[in-house]
């Protein structure tokens, strides 16, 4: 099989052009997708070879974006929707937790919602407190939807191609500060990764790394720098935290005793919280440490770039965390 | 545009009746703790839901808020079923997991039945959306209540809606009150088809905007012609029922927002009274005809309740499915 060196943005570009070559009902609407060319140019050129029925630039009304996308969805069509940031999905939340999550169930299944919400998140661009959030695990909690978070290119395509074929609703979340990320992609228009499952990164028998997206980086220097003492870190990429997969977690902490869950967002309630009550739950027996979390402060992101990166996680929290738990 | 016949009018006033007997049946039922949850009854506003039903062509499509039992009988839903999904039943309309305000039913075109103010009116615009991309001749009546006009969510959807041509007939039930307040305590602008002008919305399409929602003669010529219109035109309208409800916003409103003399006063044009009026006028013979129905529809009602009191409750299996496809 083709196989390309792709970044993220190429990866998630790939995959969206595929799908709407593939089938006629996939369009794509939102903010600045068509003349601008995608925010972050992950659409750029679409307009021209997909024309203005199929590229649908938008108002700025993220509760119309969402919701219209709902409505098209139950009708038949398959829509792509963005919301520019995931900050912005705040203004949407009723239209993506009451209506896209819970039409179909409220009907008695009446109504399928094969739509994909596309949005990006992460902080540590001095945007300020309101643009810098990590805040994708709220919108895990909710059943009627999937969310999916990608780290790597290889997995942007794969994965965007299985929620845009997938009958249910799916949030697809995307790094702002990793579309650069390179990885080996399948040139394949029916490469496809299967929805909810997790993925061991790096094989590892000292200590079990649960993470996923800005976390994996993190993780993955972590592990480098773990190396050259001797510690192998196994790192698991969640890549969806709705379905969530911790059978690979559970198997590697059989094998190694200890686990850290290093993620980008808030540290209450967060994705460490529900991974370590699952941990506790299913494995106990085989901790031999206290189960670590490392993640953002506990506190709003400010401007300042030397107090932001204060306030966010970075390699070095990861090894001190590992550390602990050796 | 022709006048409607005796036949189809006699019809229109089985659907009236049906709705008011059935929303009596449900106070009732509600009192009895038989119904739980919130219910917000139709009775006073029957010829708007009629209305619009008897003017929708084969293809159109009908969405609303929670006072959804009126529209989703019209729209020819199951009485036993929309009953049935009152009690809780797994032979409900939506299985027993909606409710009162979540009637729907995709065969029939009726969209729901939807609980959070405002909510339902994307959904609106993204189904008509559907039918602008596979260019199909269909137009979308999104009905809400008055208070709905002051959310964000109407903002958004009507100049989505007008942005990007749906084939929408945006339709606000003006009943008088959102919940307990006035529409000019809650409007600042109360002339509420004037709303669309910030959107751009046709004003002069060659019929009122604004009509009689206590006469389903009116409601029915009305909506014909806006659909008509907006299926020549292919860009959206917003119109306007006034209308008049004459039970609370749900069950328990204490109503200390209006007097009774207001309520009385409104139901001197007690829209199946209207009608009835009207037939009996033109056609003396038809009165043992509109009697006679009264009599079948209380059969039917009862008939109805004794469908859903049978019935089985939902299961665990319910309880779990139709959560993911």
């Amino acid at each position: 099989m083709a196989e390309k060196n792709i970044t993220i943005r190429e990866a998630l570009s790939a995959a969206l052009r595929e799908e709407m070559l593939r089938d006629e009902r996939v369009f794509i609407m939102g903010e600045e997708v068509g003349v601008w060319g995608g925010t972050y140019a992950v659409t750029r050129g679409f307009l021209d070879e997909f024309g203005a029925r199929r590229v649908r630039d938008t108002p700025i009304s993220e509760m119309v974006i969402a919701g219209s996308a709902v409505g098209a969805a139950m009708a038949g069509l398959r829509p792509i929707a963005e919301i520019m940031t995931i900050n912005f999905a705040f203004v949407a939340m009723d239209a993506i937790v009451n209506h896209m999550a819970k039409v179909r169930y409220m009907f008695n299944g009446q109504f399928k919602v094969p739509m994909v919400l596309r949005t990006t998140t992460g902080g540590g661009k001095q945007l300020g407190a309101t643009h810098s959030h990590a805040p994708e695990v709220v919108f895990a909690h909710f059943p009627g939807m999937y969310v999916a978070v990608p780290g790597t290119a290889y997995d942007a395509k794969g994965m965007l191609k299985a929620a845009i074929r997938d009958d249910n609703p799916v949030m697809f979340v995307e790094h702002s500060t990793m579309l650069q990320r390179r990885s080996v992609v399948p040139d394949d228009p029916d490469f496809v990764l299967p929805i909810g499952k997790s993925d061991v990164k790096r094989q590892g028998k000292d200590v079990t790394i649960v993470t996923y997206q800005k976390g994996l980086e993190w993780s993955t220097q972590a592990a480098d720098i773990l190396a050259k003492d001797g510690i192998e870190a196994e790192i698991i990429d969640l890549r969806w935290l709705r379905p969530l997969d911790l059978e690979p977690v559970f198997e590697s902490v059989k094998k190694t005793n200890r686990a850290v869950i290093v993620e980008e967002s808030l540290p209450r309630y967060n994705v460490g919280a529900e991974v370590t009550a699952q941990i506790q739950d299913q494995v106990f027996d085989y901790l031999d440490a206290p189960v670590k979390r490392v993640s953002a402060l506990d506190n709003p992101l400010p401007y300042a770039s030397n107090i932001e990166m204060m306030a966010l996680p970075d390699a070095q929290k990861v090894v001190a965390a590992v550390k602990e738990v050796l | 545009m022709a006048a409607p016949t005796k036949e189809t009018m006699i019809n229109w006033y089985r659907q009236m009746v049906l709705i008011r007997r059935f929303e009596e049946k449900c106070a009732e039922l509600y009192q009895q703790g038989k119904i739980g949850g919130f219910l917000h009854l139709y009775i006073g506003q029957e010829a708007t839901g009629v209305g619009i039903a008897a003017a929708l062509r084969q293809n159109d499509h009908a969405i609303t808020a929670y006072r959804d039992h009126g529209i989703a009988l019209a729209m020819g839903l199951d009485v036993n079923a929309v009953m049935a999904e009152m009690l809780g039943k797994r032979t409900g309309v939506s299985g027993g997991k909606g409710g009162s305000m979540h009637l729907a039913s995709r065969e029939k075109n009726f969209w729901g039945g939807h609980g959070i103010v405002g909510g339902h009116l994307p959904l609106a615009a993204g189904i008509a959306l559907k039918a602008k991309y596979l260019e199909e001749d269909e137009v979308v009546v999104a009905m809400m209540g008055d208070g709905a006009t002051n959310i964000g969510y109407f903002h958004e959807s009507l100049n989505l809606s007008a942005v990007w041509g749906l084939p929408v007939l945006w339709l606000v039930e003006n009943n008088g009150y959102g919940m307990g307040t006035a529409v000019d305590r809650a409007s600042g602008q109360a002339d509420l088809v004037k709303k669309g002008i910030g959107y751009g919305l046709e004003q002069d399409p060659g019929f009122s905007l604004s009509f009689n929602g206590m006469d389903v003669v009116e409601v029915h010529e009305a909506v014909s012609k806006g659909i008509e219109w907006i299926s020549r035109n292919g860009r959206p309208l917003f119109m306007e029922s006034r209308t008049y409800r004459f039970q609370g916003h749900s069950m328990g409103d204490p109503e200390r927002y209006r007097t009774k003399d207001e309520v009385a006063r409104y139901a001197e044009g007690d829209p199946i009274g209207v009608l009835r009026n009207r037939l009996i006028e033109k056609h003396k013979s038809v009165q043992a005809t509109l009697d006679k129905i009264e009599v079948e529809v209380v059969d039917e009602i009862a008939k109805a309740v004794e469908f859903a009191e049978s019935s089985p409750v939902p299961t665990y299996e319910d309880l779990v499915s139709y959560v993911y496809a």
